[in-house]
């Protein structure tokens, strides 16, 4: 059976910005030599290990996968491959390969190069993060328990062909197939690096990497060869790395820099708001991120679910949204706007003091209680933290703030009874796929209530967990918006449990020169953030 | 002499032990887990097991810390977590950065310290000497990411005499070896000047005044080379200093040294990197004080006869 490869889980809310991106494909010029500053030197490039939101966006560009999503939107789409079909049970995916696809170093890209880049990736001795993600696959359990280097699951009947056997329904397994964790990479490259791919990739999309200087500057050129005419648009793009936002903005404004990478810090946003040309060069855009308080169910009192909903009407969210200089808007449920399930008619708790005190009473606590919150010590993290330490005063509950670095504070969440709330500024969560399921297993499934989980609220619903594996088995398209239903549903029944209080949706902003030309979303693209296949130059 | 070097090279090999040891065991005491930060928010427990069993980090800390020095002897500072590449690579492309701007930074503050320090030393409580006095207050006090933003904004921002940031050219230095020179300067200033009145006092500069010789040579020739003495100490010690404040320059400038590398490994609790800058700044710390050690004899025979 062929199907459709236009996927309908992510579409929605995102259709919208389809034309805009091809407008923006239609008009750009081909040319240009651009100038990308970061503060933070890129860790790696390998796709397989690479996993923050700097290099994410440079392996999209180096490295090509069977599926990718259009420009500036979250709709799935063949990019390696040229077509695909899913067995009426969902249990089997064949994709025929586009021909003449070419590595960087000259050599055509063939199916048992999109098998050996999965194994590679699900290999333990590769230690790269994303093997998780690659469940799915039949033979998955012996490859990450290192018993064997081969997955089963993947078979490549000839050069041009990859079928993928499932041990489950995974109707994110497209999805899947488009995170950087499946990049395609050339097995002789990985092998001559000698372990130092990420510093040596070699790969089939946009951008070629020219020259690394450490700590210095990486210098991308345009992949003349790319199997799409016309992509990308800019010749070459020099990351200048080890910039302090606020010199790079100094910079912008002068004209040496085009793209400040980290942003506009706060103390200058509205500086650069009122400036003249300050509405051209802020980029503002959603991204699919919610920042969120959690709520330990197994620290008392908040095993009460009573005393967490008290929390959640406590909460003055519009008051956080201005300590953002209003990049952010408030949430009322777990997921972002932009994700496909998200319930626009649900209310969740508004804010309201006196209901929350008498909801403290009811829970039997009318004179409040002393707790913890914890949240990381960069601005502005520290003063979002005391506005909801006063929010809870508010009510009666003198909460401790307790500001450490980020890696503390991940592992007083993932350990029991240790973080009763937990402000998760800095280290939100973000999705790595426009799909709702995303925001669910790890952070409040009952998969993440475990030590050194990320399920910091240690929330677990055996029920819900149910509904979740059922909606995910969901793969037939034809039930893409009944799943997307069935997600949303999941969503909204969590809050009447109310482990988390969901506080804002906040948005990205990118500074970019003026010269610089297409729509916002390929600067804040949701599942890349910068699009570097899609940036252009004005002539 | 050879029986001194001896005995402090053994005592500085020692010191590099100890230092290795309590970065090793503080890293390890701190909650944080580099498997989790290598593993980000969507892996599952199994992909944390196999990450944190792949970099040993499963094992006694007493056999992990007998392996890094196993490591350490044969010249293996092992391998970064986040970034998959060998930590010596990563401080060797630092390195020159690092060493070029401290060697500005000392040249700055020596030049400027000691001429200000004799100017206020000859100008003894006149109003150019308290004037120099303040100036070297104001340079102790200021802290030095303030100083870095000002000089920036003024000379790179708004003058535009020098390049806002970057490395390679002579232009690019200037900025930031006076940003760290400027702390060290005033220090210089207080003492060349109160050392300087301490020898004009002295009766062989008065001497020397009543054989007749010009105020210049009295102060080059006599009273200048006995004032330095302290100066050289000094210097070794800096080094020390400087290894501290370079990570706010670094990071100010976008100065490509070990500070930033540093920085960012801290962020993501990469201790290997953690472990080799360390060590490399004890190193530099060791030898800066050996060389004010060595090179005192050479400037003060009084010393040598000791």
């Amino acid at each position: 059976m062929f199907r459709n490869w236009l996927l309908a889980t992510t579409t929605a809310a995102l259709m919208a910005f389809v034309p805009l991106a091809a407008h923006a494909a239609d008009t750009a010029p081909q040319g240009g030599d651009i100038v990308v500053t970061y503060k933070d030197d890129i860790t790696t490039l390998d796709p397989a290990i690479g996993y923050d939101w700097v290099n994410w966006s440079m392996i999209k560009s180096l490295y090509s996968r069977l599926m990718d999503y259009e420009p500036g939107t979250a709709k799935l789409v063949p990019s390696l491959a040229e077509s695909f079909e899913v067995s009426p049970d969902g249990l089997t995916y064949t994709f025929k390969l586009r021909t003449g696809v070419k590595f960087s170093n000259g050599r055509e890209l063939v199916a048992s190069d999109v098998k050996w880049s999965i194994e590679r990736a699900v290999n333990p001795k590769t230690q790269g993060p994303g093997a998780g993600f690659f469940g799915a696959i039949a033979g998955f359990d012996d490859v990450a328990g290192g018993k064997s280097e081969v997955l089963s699951g993947i078979e490549t009947p000839d050069e041009g062909t990859v079928v993928f056997h499932l041990s489950r329904p995974d109707a994110t397994f497209l999805h899947v197939l488009a995170i950087n964790f499946a990049s395609v990479v050339p097995k002789e490259a990985v092998e001559a690096a000698g372990g130092d791919f990420g510093k040596k990739p070699v790969g089939s999309g946009t951008l070629v990497l020219k020259d690394w200087t450490i700590g210095q500057r990486l210098v991308f050129e345009r992949n003349p060869d790319y199997f799409v005419k016309g992509m990308p648009h800019v010749d070459k793009v020099t990351v200048e790395v080890g910039q302090e936002p606020l010199v790079a903005l100094l910079r912008l404004q002068k004209g040496e820099v085009d793209i400040a990478g980290d942003g506009i810090p706060p103390a200058k946003f509205l500086e650069i708001k009122n400036s003249p040309d300050g509405a051209q060069m802020i980029v503002d855009g959603e991204q699919l991120h919610t920042g969120y308080i959690t709520l330990n169910t197994h620290v008392k009192p908040f095993d009460n679910v009573k005393v967490r909903q008290a929390v959640n009407m406590a909460i003055n969210k519009e008051r956080i949204t201005r300590i953002l200089n209003g990049r952010a808007t408030p949430a009322n449920q777990p997921l972002p706007p932009l994700m496909p399930g998200y319930d626009k008619s649900f209310t969740g708790y508004a804010y309201d003091v006196e209901k929350a005190k008498a909801t403290l009473a009811e829970a039997g606590l009318p004179d409040g209680f002393e707790t913890v919150l914890y949240a990381t010590n960069t601005d502005p993290q520290p003063r979002i933290a005391q506005a909801i330490q006063q929010d809870l005063a508010a009510i009666g509950i003198k909460a401790e703030v307790r500001t450490l670095a980020q890696g503390n504070v991940i592992a007083a969440g993932g350990t029991e009874g240790e973080a009763p709330m937990i402000w998760s500024g800095g280290m939100a969560w973000i999705a790595d796929f426009p799909d709702p399921s995303n925001f669910y297993g790890p952070i409040l499934g009952c998969a993440g209530a475990v030590q050194g989980g990320w399920n910091w609220s240690w929330y677990c619903n055996k029920d819900l967990d149910q509904r979740a594996v059922a909606a995910d088995s969901m793969s037939d398209p034809a039930k893409a918006e009944e799943r997307q239903a069935v997600w949303g549903k999941i969503f909204t029944d969590i809050m009447a449990d109310a482990p988390w209080v969901p506080v804002i949706n906040e948005r990205r902003v990118v500074a970019k020169s003026l010269r610089m030309g297409g729509p916002d979303h390929i600067y804040i693209d949701p599942t890349r953030v910068i699009n570097y296949d899609a940036i252009f130059v004005k002539q | 002499m050879a029986q001194i070097l001896l005995r402090r090279l053994i005592q500085s090999a020692l010191i590099l032990l100890g230092v290795a040891a309590i970065t090793f065991l503080l890293l390890y005491a701190l909650p944080a887990d580099p498997a989790r930060m290598i593993a980000g928010r969507s892996a599952t427990a199994q992909t944390v097991a196999n990450i944190r069993h792949e970099l040993g980090l499963d094992q006694p800390l007493v056999l992990q810390f007998l392996y890094y020095l196993g490591g350490l002897l044969q010249g293996d500072l092992g391998r970064s977590y986040a970034q998959k590449t060998e930590v010596w690579t990563l401080i060797a492309a630092r390195l020159p950065a690092t060493l070029t701007l401290m060697a500005a930074g000392i040249l700055v503050e020596v030049l400027l310290g000691m001429t200000l320090g004799t100017i206020a030393a000859l100008n003894r409580g006149r109003a150019v000497d308290r004037l120099v006095m303040m100036s070297a207050f104001v340079g102790v006090s200021a802290p030095q990411f303030v100083v870095a933003l000002l000089l920036l904004y003024v000379f790179a921002a708004t003058l535009g005499w020098f390049p806002m940031s970057g490395y390679g050219t002579l232009s690019h230095v200037v900025l930031p070896a006076l940003t760290l020179g400027l702390l060290g300067a005033g220090w210089y200033a207080r003492m060349v000047r109160s050392s300087m009145i301490d020898v004009l006092n002295q009766d062989y500069v008065r001497t020397a005044r009543a054989k007749g010789l010009s105020g210049a040579r009295i102060v080059f020739r006599h009273a200048l080379p006995n004032a330095v003495l302290p100066v050289i100490a000094m210097i070794g010690i800096d080094i020390g200093q400087f290894m501290g404040g370079v990570v706010v320059v670094e990071a100010v400038y976008g100065w490509p040294g070990i500070g930033q590398l540093a920085w960012q490994a801290i962020q993501q609790v990469d201790v290997p990197i953690i472990m080799g800058v360390t060590l490399t700044s004890a190193l530099a710390i060791i030898l800066g004080n050996l060389i004010a050690d060595l090179v005192a004899p050479i400037v003060d025979p009084r010393i040598r006869s000791h």
